[in-house]
């Protein structure tokens, strides 16, 4: 009697297990077919790129003044959280750092002052060879098919496994609520919620409408983009014409942000 | 056999409540980083893990020792592990559980946490990490309750079992090199970079494992009617001393290897740890303690007096739990994250907050702990009788 009722105990605890594992076996078997959920809406002026890369002429944008109006055009229009005090938990998207913390590998023992004391202008790198996608447990962040490192906001569990992946600080995760430190929110983009990782994302939103990326249009002429397997493309002539350096290629990451000195 | 678990004298009880009130006083901490993210904890941009998987990381490591008494067992016939066989799986199964545990509370979207399996991603460690803790939860809690229950009914375990016990060997060194791998396959994080990490933990596993599992047959002993025995805790005394040896010499490789190529992204981090940069040290007190510590450990464990003295033995134990605790889990995070890819320092504190939700994470496994040893020992006891 105490057996068998043990022995139906059994039954049911491993029979429970078996139906919970049920949605999850069928995940794996729709897995192939989902892809990933997120979705531009793209007009007919959408631009489209291989790889879409950029070019930053350093020459042009010598002081912390002529890089500003670039930070806050970004910030302003992707409604990144500029109030939060804590500048240890702080959101960055396009940031300004100097030379020696910008390419560690490249620092000489004496170098040209006028680039050593130059703000540099940070942001994805937009790899070729992502790290921070080949981390990600849930393809939360992937590589579309313009070569832009996207992030699902909606998908994204905060492991911050990406974060630790990425050699260049690019990544940023709200350890609270963005929101209440937001300056202007702009409701053509989203918002983020806290818990979830989240970095500049070549504003593959304008250029799904034709348009190019608020930093570029907001520098004057310093920031080419353009396709970078497009021999004739904006970047392409730069690259062609001027000595550039890129950070950290010995990682073989193949950053897609080339820097002119 | 779960009756053994509910019958037990006050000091059992006292035990058992005062880690309840432990997890529930930490469950209430932890609804409020729920509420306000894990801003609560001292986290940061640039040291982006901390403490909760600091500690991930150092029980996975005592999870899979456990397979230090399951392989002579089973492998090598060693009779004398019969007796204690079921206490390696059931401390892999409390380590598991508070593994599981210090990932969740880590996450900033918990409720999202099974996008893991929704959307499996092969090329993450993180997905394969999640398949072994799991695998490896599973296979122990059936080895270890079925080997325990036919144990009582005084027969031979299921035929079916063997197989899975062979498995759960191999398994056992695969939930640490897994582990091992989400760190040490990450492009500029170079105190991470190298080979030799997985077998670096391997070996600390190998060592905090079975002296926490001596430091708990003493325990037994001492407040029960269960004897492990004498031979058990000196030949797991000897894996425990080959194993913090092989980890601190480990540790000597690296340091050579970065030292005499003199590689600026190879030595900063070790510099960072045990000397100091720019003003900033936080972790070097930290570090030589773990140093002293492992080596107390190396000489107590190796000599041969000290080894077969149980009060000794014991105190070796102590100090190589916490020797590796600090090098792997203190020491481990810091050392990885600072200074940060830029050459940028900013140092890691735990908050208050995330140590109490730790330590009520901590109590969740000592209270697993307590009540599958509490069946293991009322089974041995009723056996014996």
């Amino acid at each position: 009697m105490e057996n068998s009722r043990r022995r139906f105990l059994q039954i049911a605890g491993v029979s429970a297990l078996g139906l919970g594992a049920t949605p999850v076996l069928n995940a794996f078997a729709a897995s192939g077919a989902q892809g990933s959920g997120y979705h531009l809406d793209r007009n007919e002026n959408a631009a489209t790129a291989k790889q879409w890369a950029m070019v930053i002429d350093t020459r042009k944008l010598s002081t912390p003044e002529s890089l500003r109006p670039i930070i806050n055009a970004c910030n302003t229009i992707h409604n990144v959280p500029t109030e939060i005090q804590n500048k240890n938990q702080e959101i960055k998207w396009i940031w300004e750092a100097p030379y020696h913390n910008a390419f560690t590998d490249e620092v000489q023992k004496f170098m040209d002052e006028s680039v050593e004391h130059r703000p540099f202008l940070l942001l994805c790198n937009q790899c070729e060879n992502p790290p921070c996608v080949r981390a990600c447990p849930t393809q939360a962040t992937f590589k579309n098919k313009e070569g832009i490192v996207m992030m699902d906001f909606h998908r994204c569990i905060g492991c911050r496994f990406c974060m630790a992946a990425c050699p260049f600080g690019a990544r940023s995760f709200n350890f609270r609520d963005p929101r209440p430190f937001i300056k202007k929110t702009n409701t053509e983009f989203p918002t983020r919620m806290k818990g979830v990782v989240e970095k500049c994302n070549f504003c593959a939103e304008r250029l799904a409408v034709g348009k190019k990326p608020a930093c570029v249009e907001a520098s004057g002429g310093a920031i080419a983009f353009g396709d970078l397997y497009d021999p004739n493309s904006d970047v392409r002539k730069l690259l062609k014409e001027n000595y550039t350096i890129r950070r950290k290629i010995t990682l073989g990451t193949e950053p897609s942000v080339y820097y002119i000195v | 056999m779960l009756e053994f678990a509910v019958k037990g004298n006050k000091w059992y009880w006292g035990w058992v409540i005062v880690l309840l009130g432990i997890i529930g006083a930490g469950f209430g901490i932890y609804l409020m980083q729920l509420q306000f993210g894990l801003g609560l904890t001292g986290l940061s941009r640039d040291v982006s893990w901390g403490f909760y998987i600091a500690n991930f990381t150092y029980l996975v490591g005592v999870a899979a020792g456990g397979v230090m008494v399951v392989l002579p067992y089973y492998l090598h016939n060693y009779k004398a592990y019969g007796r204690i066989t079921v206490l390696g799986e059931f401390l892999a199964i409390a380590a598991i559980i508070m593994c599981l545990l210090f990932i969740v509370v880590d996450l900033g979207q918990p409720m999202r946490m099974l996008n893991v399996l929704l959307y499996p991603s092969p090329n993450s460690m993180l997905f394969y990490d999640a398949i072994v803790l799991n695998g490896y939860l599973f296979l122990n809690l059936v080895i270890g309750w079925n080997v325990l229950e036919a144990e009582r009914n005084g027969v031979h375990y299921q035929s079916w079992l063997k197989p899975l016990i062979y498995i759960s060997i191999p398994w056992a060194v695969s939930i640490h090199t897994v582990t091992a791998y989400l760190y040490c396959g990450l492009p500029g994080r170079h105190y991470w970079l190298t080979a030799v990490l997985a077998p670096r933990f391997l070996s600390s596993a190998f060592a905090a494992g079975p002296a926490l599992l001596i430091l708990l047959c003493l325990f037994i002993r001492r407040f029960t009617h269960f004897d492990p025995g004498r031979e058990q805790i000196q030949t797991l005394a000897k894996t425990v001393a080959y194993a913090i040896c092989i980890n601190v010499f480990f540790f000597l490789c690296e340091v050579f290897v970065a030292f005499y190529s003199k590689i600026p992204g190879h030595m900063t981090h070790i510099q960072y740890l045990f000397s100091g940069l720019h003003g900033h040290g936080a972790m070097v007190p930290w570090m030589w303690a773990s140093m002293i510590l492992m080596i107390a450990g190396i000489v107590l464990t190796v000599t041969p007096a000290t080894r077969r003295n149980e009060a000794s033995l014991a105190i070796a134990c102590m100090v190589i739990i916490m020797g590796t605790w600090i090098d792997k889990a203190l020491g481990m995070i810091a050392g990885g994250f600072v200074p940060n890819p830029m050459h940028e320092f900013n140092e890691y504190v735990p908050s208050m907050p995330e140590m109490g939700i730790s330590l009520a994470v901590y109590a969740v496994g000592a209270l697993v702990l307590t009540l599958l040893y509490k069946m293991a020992v009322g089974v041995k006891e009723e056996v014996k009788a």
